[in-house]
């Protein structure tokens, strides 16, 4: 069999499993010894994962959807029965990964972005004494963030759920930083550990009423017979914990604690991983469930005024912050809330055809396309900010000033990153904001207002920050600080690369990517 | 910790017991309740035993950290390497379970119930069976350095690490 | 009678959810937190195989059924498998809470919720 017919057959499968594979191969290379190798086979699993990701993504972008049948055998159809129960009464029982536009669309994303802060990591954690736990859990956590957006089985997207709880929590604690890093981690995993048991729950509940895991099967069970009430207790058991775990507004606290904490090549990752919740709930609300099911508008306006609150709050919570980190993750809230605003306007008129073809198909493409802006300037962010830190040492912004002279391309990086997050023209984040302001108006002119609004304070803020790292005096205890290494600077441009460019063309990006993953959810 | 020497003796008695009752579970997990965690809990269960009796004290002699670590992470290695046979022998995907009713030492075909009949899986449940018994065992032996640790007061840090192993 | 049977463990689950999330929110020590959490937990997994449950269904181990096995109903499996998978996970993510106190109360010297809210600045 060739092999570069097997590696595009295989690679969904291959995402998942090779970091894992790479995960463990780290954890048996002592990290004493053979800092190097370990480094090496670390960084090299999370490129060919994402190697395996892209071209997974690539295949279902053209074929519009690619399924993988876990232990199918050589003909790689889906099995009889596999998406619902087959002539014989078969028990679907093959777990299948069911990749569409949306699902090629957050692989991309997560490819990218895990690649560069694998790469940036192995400078920035160093010789540090979390590292050897810190390796394998990072690819853990890729794996199982991958594992999220591809899954197409409802119990196993709770599986990889849990793996990017538990991995994510671990890495956040991994420095244990006088403690302060174990407590952030603890509410994180509480947070996250409850809400899976919440989304189990809510999976056993469909189990109940429909015999079936499988979600294109599921899909096809509720909305062709009607949701019943099971079906609504389930969806609020599925749809709110995700929510949560996304990090909008009313348990948002473990957010900035979280990130702010977490080494910070994991805080740029983390965000992706918050991002596959997001997405499992656009999953869930979209796919799932679905016109006839959610056409009440009430979900979607409730999770408006969610979206709208996590918005405000962030912004708000953010601009007194004095620590570098933790005000970058209070804007991640209120970025946050603009991804869930946009879906869930789609939501509210979902069950219009007429108000979805006219803004609903718009406003869910603004939203995933500002997920994806997000997750690379915000990344872009956390790796510039992480950059300072690592420098300087100091996370309190009182004690920088003046770093520009001596880090320039640190500054640029932020500079660009800072711009995009306020929704400046030439920057990705101006994009994906006017889709936003455009389809949201159609639909409240009040909260697209609000998100004008919080796009002026976040500009504000981000003025301010800017300010207080990179201009003004030089500043004595600094006088030593140098620019970042090339291996933690080059990420950090290629993420800010890839913002302008999308900033540039939003148009291709909109056609190739975002419309087609749109209309995948929406279907 | 005052330790007793016939709890400690005693203890070691068992072990062997924990050990192979075990390995039983886990490579008769395909035909019965069980398999490879459950086994690999009942022998980390043995491991157990010998911590709370104080063996562990002995210079950590006999139960090292490090080995079940290595311990874990080749169980891991095993599971993930027999989820690629599949994709390696280029008959089907991963988690193929290829050796299923292929003849041969554990593919008898047609014999449901007798013991080589289970294809990969048998290999498996070890597989997962060797993992949990060394991650149960590094979670026990890192609670009780951390104790330790606590009672001289001095610092060390683990991340913890284990999620793989639901079969 | 019948139906109080049926009902029983779906009962008995929601109120261990209950007081496993009382526990959760009311307790200040961090160990009678995870406690709670457990409970929640093990709540969740008795709803799964309550669900799969079916009155005079033998267990669903294949092997037993070789003589006479037919008409025989089983349980359903799948709940089970789910159950375990949980258990599982549910292991790891309490022995990883548990090693998190460990460390917050070697830092702190406390367990005490009140007490753990260095992050709040």
């Amino acid at each position: 069999m060739n092999l570069s017919c097997c590696c595009s057959t295989h690679s969904p499968a291959l995402a998942v499993a090779l970091p894992l594979l790479g995960a463990m191969l780290v954890m048996l290379i002592p990290a004493e010894r053979r800092p190097q190798l370990r480094g090496i086979v670390f960084f090299l699993a999370a490129a060919l994962g994402a190697f395996a990701a892209i071209s997974a993504a690539g295949w279902a972008l053209a074929l519009g959807s690619c399924d993988y049948v876990f232990g199918a055998g050589p003909a790689f159809g889906l099995p009889e029965g596999a998406l619902g129960r087959g002539a014989a009464g078969a028990v679907p029982i093959r777990i299948v990964f069911h990749i569409d536009a949306a699902g090629a669309l957050m692989l991309l994303i997560a490819a990218v972005t895990s690649t560069a802060a694998a790469l940036y990591a192995l400078r920035s954690e160093e010789g540090t004494t979390a590292l050897p736990a810190f390796q394998p859990l990072y690819l853990l956590l890729v794996a199982g963030v991958y594992g999220m957006v591809a899954t197409g089985d409802a119990f196993n997207f709770f599986v990889f759920l849990e793996i990017t709880s538990l991995a994510g929590a671990a890495l956040a604690a991994c420095r244990i930083d006088r403690g302060l890093a174990a407590e952030a981690g603890l509410k994180y995993a509480a947070i996250s550990s409850l809400g899976g048991l919440s989304y189990l729950a809510g999976v056993g509940l469909l189990l109940a009423r429909h015999d079936l895991l499988n979600i294109a099967a599921l899909s096809q069970a509720i909305q062709g017979g009607g949701p019943s009430a099971t079906d609504y207790a389930a969806l609020g058991l599925m749809a709110l914990p995700l929510a949560m775990k996304a990090g909008t507004v009313p348990m948002h606290q473990w957010t900035p604690d979280t990130y702010s904490r977490a080494p910070h090549p994991v805080s740029a990752f983390l965000l992706i991983s918050s991002q596959a919740s997001l997405f499992g709930l656009f999953r869930v609300a979209f796919t799932l469930f679905g016109a006839p099911v959610v056409s009440t508008t009430s979900l979607g306006a409730f999770l408006a005024v969610l979206a709208a609150l996590s918005m405000f709050v962030g912004v708000t919570m953010a601009i007194p912050q004095h620590d570098v980190k933790r005000l970058i993750s209070h804007h991640a809230v209120s970025q946050t809330g603009y991804m869930l605003l946009g879906a869930s306007v789609a939501l509210a008129v979902l069950g219009d055809a007429e108000k979805t073809a006219a803004f609903g198909r718009d406003a869910l493409a603004g939203s995933l396309f500002h997920m994806m802006n997000y997750a690379i300037y915000n990344g872009l962010l956390f790796l510039a900010a992480g950059a300072v830190v690592w420098r300087t040492g100091k996370r309190n912004l009182d004690d920088m000033g003046g770093l520009g002279r001596a880090m320039p391309v640190t500054m640029l990086c932020f500079g660009i990153g800072a711009l995009a997050i306020a929704g400046i023209p030439p920057m990705s984040g101006f994009a994906s904001k006017w889709v936003l302001y455009e389809s949201v108006f159609r639909y409240s002119p009040l909260l697209a207002i609000v998100a004008m609004v919080v796009s002026l304070l976040t500009l504000a803020s981000f003025v301010k920050v800017f300010q207080a790292m990179f201009l003004g005096p030089a500043r004595k205890h600094l006088a030593e600080v140098k620019e970042v290494p090339l291996a933690m600077a080059f990420p950090m441009l290629l993420l800010a690369l890839a913002t302008i460019a999308i900033g540039l063309f939003p148009d291709v990006v909109m056609q190739r990517l975002l419309l087609p993953a749109a209309d995948a959810l929406l279907k | 910790m005052r330790k007793s020497r016939i709890v400690g003796h005693i203890a070691a008695v068992f072990y062997p017991f924990c050990l192979v009752f075990g390995l039983y579970v886990v490579l008769h997990g395909h035909l019965t309740p069980g398999g490879g965690f459950q086994g690999g809990a009942v022998m980390a269960t043995g491991a157990a035993l010998m911590m709370v009796a104080g063996m562990f004290d002995e210079g950590e002699r006999e139960i090292k950290y490090h080995h079940y670590k290595a311990i874990e992470a080749f169980g891991l290695l095993l599971f993930i390497g027999l989820a690629f046979a599949g994709i390696l022998s280029g008959h089907g995907a991963f988690f193929r379970n290829i050796w299923a009713n292929a003849g041969g030492w554990f593919g008898a075909p047609g014999e449901s119930g007798s013991f080589n009949s289970g294809g990969l899986l048998p290999l498996m449940n070890l597989a997962v069976g060797v993992e949990v018994f060394g991650g149960i065992s590094v979670i026990l032996v890192t609670m009780i350095r951390a104790m330790k640790a606590a009672e001289r007061g001095e610092d060390r840090e683990d991340g913890d690490d284990e999620a793989e192993g639901a079969e | 009678m019948n139906a109080i049977l049926t009902h029983l463990p779906f009962v008995i689950a929601v109120t261990v959810a209950i007081a496993g999330l009382a526990v959760v929110l009311w307790r200040r020590n961090l160990i009678h937190v995870l406690m709670g959490m457990s409970l929640v937990e093990s709540a969740v997994n008795l709803f799964l195989v309550a669900l799969g449950y079916r009155h005079d269904a033998v267990a669903p181990i294949y092997t037993g059924l070789r003589d006479g096995g037919e008409g025989v109903r089983m349980v359903l499996p799948t709940v089970q498998a789910l159950t375990l998978t949980a258990i599982v996970i549910g292991l790891a993510t309490t022995a990883m809470m548990l090693s998190l106190v460990i460390v917050i109360h070697r830092h702190y010297g406390t367990t005490d919720v009140r007490d753990v809210r260095r992050l709040r600045e």
